[in-house]
C-alpha cells in the first residue's frame, strides 16, 4: 500500500473535523432555542414594544417548525449574521471580530510563555529523575492546576502593581496616554513592530504581561506534566540505548531523538489545554479589564443580551474545533506516521 | 510477613498513611472542610450578613482575623459560612454527571454497536467546545440561577466520566467472569450494574477526586463573572469578584482570603485524587 500524500492527509483531517462543527452548531441552535419563556421577547430586550417582539419573532422564525427554523439559523450563520447586541448596538460579527485580536493576542502569549517554561522544565525533571527539579515540577504541576486563574491574576496586580510599582495600571491593553498602532494584525505587538513603534510596543508589552503570566501559568502545570512524563518513556527506550551506546553526543540523543518523539504526547496535550485556555481566557479578561471577547461575553451575560453570548459561544467553539484542526496537522507534520494508521 | 497473617484493617490503614503523608496531610485538610461546610453558620465568629459601617475595609486584627470587608462584615465568617455553598455545588454536579457518566459509558461500552456510535456523538459534541465557555452558554440559555450552575458544572464533567467508565467497561466485557454470569443465566442489567460496574469504582474514585477540585474551580469561576450566586450570599467566586475593586487601592484581604481557601480546597482534591490513584493504581501515575 502506498503511503498517503501530505495533502491528501491535510484533506482528510478537515473533513474529519466537519461533524464536530455540525454538532457545535446544532448544540448553538438548541441554546437558543432552549431560553426560558419567549425567545423573541429575550432578543428584543427588556424595553421592546408587543410589535417589535412580533416582528423579531417574524425575523427569527419562531412562528415555524423546529427543522425549518434550523435551516434559517444555518443560512443565517453563512451570511454571517449573528444578530445585534442590544448592549453595543452594533451587529454581533462586527462586535467580536474588533474584539477577537485582542484575545488572541493575550491567549498566543500566554501559550508562548508556559511553552518556553514548560519544556525546559520538563525535559530538566525528566534528565534527572529524583533530584530536586523532579520533586519541585511534580509539586508545580499539582499546584498549578489548583490555581483559580482568576485568584492567581489579583495576586500578581496586588505584588507587581500596588507593592512593587513596576507593572502598569491593570486596565486594558494600552494606558491612556498611548494610541494603538495602525491596525494590520490586530495584535499590538506585531503592529507596533511593524510599523517601527518602539515606545507603544514596550507599553503594550507592559499591559500584556501580567495577564499573559496569569492566563500561561494555569497551563503550565499540564504541559509540564506530560513532558516530563513523555520524556522518561522515551529516555528509557531501547533506540535511546543504541544511540548512547552508538557514542552519540548526549545533546543530540537529548534533542534529536529523544525530544522529537517526546513531543508527540505534548502536541496531543496541547488540545485540552486550549479547551483551558480558551475558558481561562473569560476570567482573566475579566480581571485586567482586557478588551477581548471574553469580556464582552461577560457583560453581555450580566445585560442579558443573548444573541451576543450565543454568538460568543459559538465563536469559540469554532475558534477551538479549529485549533484543533491545527494540531492534528501539526502532529502530522511532527510524526509522518500518525497519518498513516487512520 | 507471611501472607497468610491475618492484618487488622486499622494497621492497615495506618501503614498505609505512614507511607504517604502528603495524602494523609490532605484527608485532614478534607476532613476540616468538611465540619466547615456541616457547621459553617455555628462556628463563624460573627453574622455573615451583618454589617457595620465604623469598621468597613479594616485590615486583618485579632477582631476580625481575616479583616472586613466594604460593608465592614467580617471576612472569616463569610469565607467559612461559603464553604457549604462551594462544595455543595460542586459535590452534587459531580455526584450528577457520575450517575449519568456511569450509565451512558456502562451501555456504551457493554453493548457497542448504534448505542456505543450515538453515545459516543454526543460526547464527542460536548467536547468541541472549550468546556467553561459551554458552562457560561448554558447558564446563560438555562438562566441565572445556582441550580442551573449546578446543572452547567454537571454537564461539562460528563464527558469525562462517559469516557473513563466506557474505556474500563470495554477492556472487562469479554472476562472470563462477565462470560460465567451471563452463562449462570444473569441478565444484560444484573451484569452490568452488579459484576462489571463495580470492578470500574476504584478507578472512578481517583476521578471523581481529581475532578472535585475541578468542579470547585469552574463554580467559583462561573460566580466570579457574575452567574449563579448573587450577592449577599457569601461565596469564594463572588467575594473575590467583589474585592477585585479594592486589590488596586492595597486592600487586599477582601480578595485574597476567599481565593486562597477556594485554592487550598482544590489543592486538597487534587492531592487526595493523586494520593488515591497511587494506592489503586500506579501505573496511571505520570
Amino acid at each position: 500500500m502506498s503511503r498517503p500524500s501530505t495533502l491528501s492527509i491535510v484533506i482528510r483531517r478537515i473533513i474529519g473535523a466537519l461533524p464536530s462543527i455540525l454538532g457545535v452548531i446544532i448544540v448553538t441552535f438548541v441554546l437558543t432555542r432552549a431560553l426560558p419563556g419567549d425567545p423573541a421577547a429575550y432578543f428584543a430586550g427588556p424595553a421592546a414594544s408587543q410589535e417589535a417582539i412580533d416582528q423579531i419573532r417574524e425575523t427569527l422564525g419562531l412562528n415555524r417548525s423546529l427543522p425549518e427554523q434550523f435551516i434559517i439559523y444555518v443560512g443565517e450563520l453563512l451570511r454571517g449574521d449573528l444578530g445585534n447586541s442590544l448592549t453595543t448596538g452594533q451587529t454581533v460579527v462586527s462586535d467580536l471580530l474588533t474584539r477577537l485580536p485582542a484575545s488572541l493576542e493575550l491567549t498566543l502569549a500566554g501559550l508562548v510563555f508556559s511553552l518556553t517554561l514548560a519544556l525546559p522544565l520538563g525535559i530538566l525533571a525528566a534528565t534527572r529523575p529524583g533530584s530536586w527539579i523532579d520533586h519541585g515540577v511534580r509539586v508545580l504541576a499539582t499546584a498549578g492546576v489548583s490555581l483559580p486563574t482568576f485568584f492567581t491574576g489579583l495576586l500578581l496586580i496586588y505584588v507587581f502593581y500596588f507593592l512593587l510599582g513596576v507593572a502598569p495600571a491593570p486596565l486594558g491593553r494600552l494606558a491612556i496616554l498611548y494610541s494603538p498602532p495602525d491596525q494590520l494584525t490586530g495584535l499590538f505587538l506585531v503592529d507596533s513592530l511593524l510599523t517601527g513603534d518602539l515606545e507603544t510596543f514596550r507599553a503594550a508589552l507592559g499591559q500584556l504581561m501580567l495577564p499573559a503570566i496569569t492566563l500561561g501559568l494555569f497551563a503550565l502545570a499540564p504541559l509540564a506534566r506530560v513532558t516530563r512524563a513523555a520524556m522518561l518513556s522515551v529516555l528509557s527506550s531501547d533506540f535511546i540505548r543504541t544511540a548512547r551506546a552508538s557514542g552519540l553526543a548526549p545533546h543530540t540523543i537529548l534533542f534529536g531523538y529523544a525530544f522529537r518523539n517526546a513531543l508527540l504526547p505534548v502536541v496531543t496535550t496541547l488540545g485540552v489545554v486550549f479547551s483551558f485556555l480558551l475558558g481561562a481566557n473569560v476570567l482573566v479578561e475579566k480581571v485586567f479589564a482586557w478588551p477581548g471577547i471574553g469580556s464582552y461575553a461577560v457583560s453581555a451575560l450580566i445585560a442579558s443580551d443573548y444573541a451576543a453570548v450565543q454568538g460568543f459561544v459559538l465563536t469559540m467553539a469554532l475558534l477551538y474545533v479549529v485549533l484543533n484542526l491545527l494540531i492534528d496537522l501539526l502532529y502530522t507534520v511532527i510524526d509522518p506516521r500518525a497519518g498513516v494508521e487512520s | 510477613m507471611t501472607l497468610s497473617q491475618p492484618v487488622s484493617p486499622l494497621a492497615q490503614v495506618r501503614y498505609i498513611l505512614s507511607e504517604n503523608y502528603v495524602t494523609f496531610g490532605a484527608f485532614l485538610l478534607f476532613f476540616v472542610m468538611v465540619i466547615f461546610a456541616l457547621l459553617g453558620d455555628a462556628i463563624a465568629p460573627y453574622d455573615p450578613l451583618a454589617s457595620n459601617a465604623s469598621i468597613a475595609l479594616s485590615p486583618p486584627s485579632l477582631a476580625h482575623w481575616f479583616g472586613t470587608d466594604d460593608l465592614g462584615r467580617d471576612v472569616l465568617s463569610r469565607v467559612l459560612v461559603a464553604t457549604r455553598l462551594d462544595l455543595g455545588i460542586a459535590v452534587v454536579a459531580v455526584v450528577l454527571s457520575f450517575a449519568l457518566g456511569s450509565i451512558l459509558g456502562t451501555c456504551s461500552g457493554y453493548f457497542g454497536g448504534w448505542c456505543d456510535r450515538i453515545i459516543s456523538r454526543i460526547i464527542d459534541t460536548l467536547m468541541a467546545f472549550p468546556l467553561f465557555i459551554l458552562a457560561m452558554g448554558l447558564v446563560a440559555a438555562l438562566g441565572n440561577t445556582v441550580e442551573n450552575i449546578i446543572y452547567a458544572t454537571a454537564v461539562i464533567n460528563l464527558p469525562l466520566y462517559t469516557r473513563v467508565v466506557r474505556a474500563e467497561i470495554l477492556v472487562r466485557r469479554d472476562a472470563g467472569y462477565v462470560e460465567a454470569a451471563r452463562l449462570a443465566g444473569n441478565g444484560h442489567l444484573r451484569i452490568m450494574a452488579a459484576h462489571l460496574f463495580p470492578n470500574v469504582l476504584p478507578v472512578m474514585m481517583v476521578h471523581i477526586s481529581l475532578n472535585m477540585g475541578w468542579a470547585i474551580l469552574n463554580a467559583a469561576g462561573l460566580s466570579f463573572i457574575g452567574l449563579g450566586v448573587r450577592p449577599p450570599t457569601p461565596e469564594w467566586g463572588i467575594m473575590v469578584a467583589e474585592g477585585a475593586t479594592y486589590i488596586i487601592s492595597g486592600e487586599w484581604w477582601l480578595a485574597i482570603f476567599p481565593g486562597a481557601v477556594l485554592m487550598l480546597a482544590v489543592f486538597c482534591f487534587n492531592l487526595l485524587g493523586d494520593g488515591l490513584r497511587d494506592l489503586i493504581d500506579p501505573r496511571m501515575r505520570t
